[in-house]
């Protein structure tokens, strides 16, 4: 294993710097999950603001919550848990060296991940619509639409103790909070669906098999990273407060 | 020589299947009025979610400890980023303090 008679029995895609593919691949998932820890502070920025306003501002953030569809909502959290078993199945597949089924559920995944930002372009199609984008023509409560016109009672429960223009202000931090998070979200996706075509293009033409595929278990990690983020923003904007 | 552990097939369906029924559970309990406890029962669920997927689909329940002693330090920053944080918005109110002279 080790000494004189290593050099013929190396896997070709051993560094010189291991001794062998298992401490290799050791400090690959090593290095990762450290990106990764990176990763989840710089989220969790974005949750210690989202829970400090939501403190603040708790009518307003049940209020603009409540006016968001749940339902493509709960479609993503589906297709991208479904996207999550995809890629888990891919780098099983290149464990037990099975090449075709390496690359066709990445591309299983690829697909599932343009799904899910095909339903969040749709959703940012509609927040433009109803005016709920912050800036200049942002408009909350006042002017319902048409679709939830039923709504409105409820909404008039929960902002007696707040004027109309405190509401305004607050809602708009509100979706704020929505676009920057889903946005850095859907950002990670976008960058992540790149990867996963690079990796099922070096899949494809052989570069993995159950010695190496570092790079499919690494796209794996960060894959479920993306998911994980959902699972924590889909009941913390689309769930703030639905019962009433 | 390979020392990579292969999970079963049914592992990761049976997680995937976890994963969908606490989602539905997720939704449901919304609707329902648990007062302050709304936001602590979402977020429990989303906390073994999230558990799961790291235990499971991201394999570090077969992982070396020094990983795992990672995937534990990111949740020890994220706590101190939270507790350091509400520590001081949480307890603002608690001064009497009179603003300071222009």
């Amino acid at each position: 294993m080790h000494g004189h008679d290593h050099a013929h029995e190396h896997h070709p895609s051993l560094q010189h710097h291991f001794s062998t593919m298992s401490q290799q691949r050791e400090a690959g998932v090593l290095g990762m999950w450290v990106f990764l820890l990176t990763e989840v502070l710089f989220f969790g920025g974005l949750f210690i603001t989202y829970t400090l306003y939501r403190m603040w501002y708790y009518e307003a953030f049940a209020a603009a919550s409540k006016s968001i569809e749940i339902t493509p909502g709960l479609i993503n959290t589906v297709v991208l848990i479904g996207s999550s078993l995809t890629m888990a199945l891919s780098v099983r597949a290149s464990q037990t060296n099975q090449r075709k089924a390496t690359v066709n559920w990445l591309i299983a995944t690829i697909i599932l991940g343009s799904v899910f930002l095909g339903i969040k372009v749709y959703e940012y199609a509609d927040k433009f619509e109803h005016h709920h984008v912050p800036g200049a023509s942002f408009q909350f409560a006042h002017e319902p639409a048409p679709g939830e016109a039923h709504v409105a009672p409820a909404e008039g429960g929960h902002v007696a103790t707040m004027g109309p223009d405190q509401l305004q202000r607050t809602t708009q931090l509100f979706f704020s909070l929505y676009f920057v998070m889903t946005g850095l979200h859907a950002l990670h996706m976008i960058v992540g669906i790149v990867i996963l075509f690079i990796i099922a293009w070096m899949a494809h033409k052989g570069r993995f098999d159950s010695e190496y595929h570092a790079p499919v278990e690494m796209t794996g990690l960060y894959w479920h990273f993306v998911d994980i983020v959902w699972i924590f923003l889909f009941p913390l904007l689309y769930l703030v407060e639905r019962h009433n | 020589m390979s020392s990579v552990h292969v999970s079963p097939l049914s592992t990761y369906l049976t997680i995937f299947g976890a994963l969908m029924v606490l989602s539905a559970i997720t939704v449901g309990a919304a609707f329902i009025n648990l007062g302050s406890f709304n936001p602590v029962v979402a977020l429990a669920i989303a906390g073994i979610k999230a558990t799961l997927v790291v235990l499971y689909f991201m394999h570090v329940k077969y992982s070396s400890r020094l990983t795992k002693l990672t995937v534990v330090l990111s949740l020890f920053f994220v706590a101190i980023l939270f507790a350091e944080t509400l520590m001081d918005y949480a307890t603002r109110g608690w001064m009497n303090y009179t603003p300071m002279q222009q």
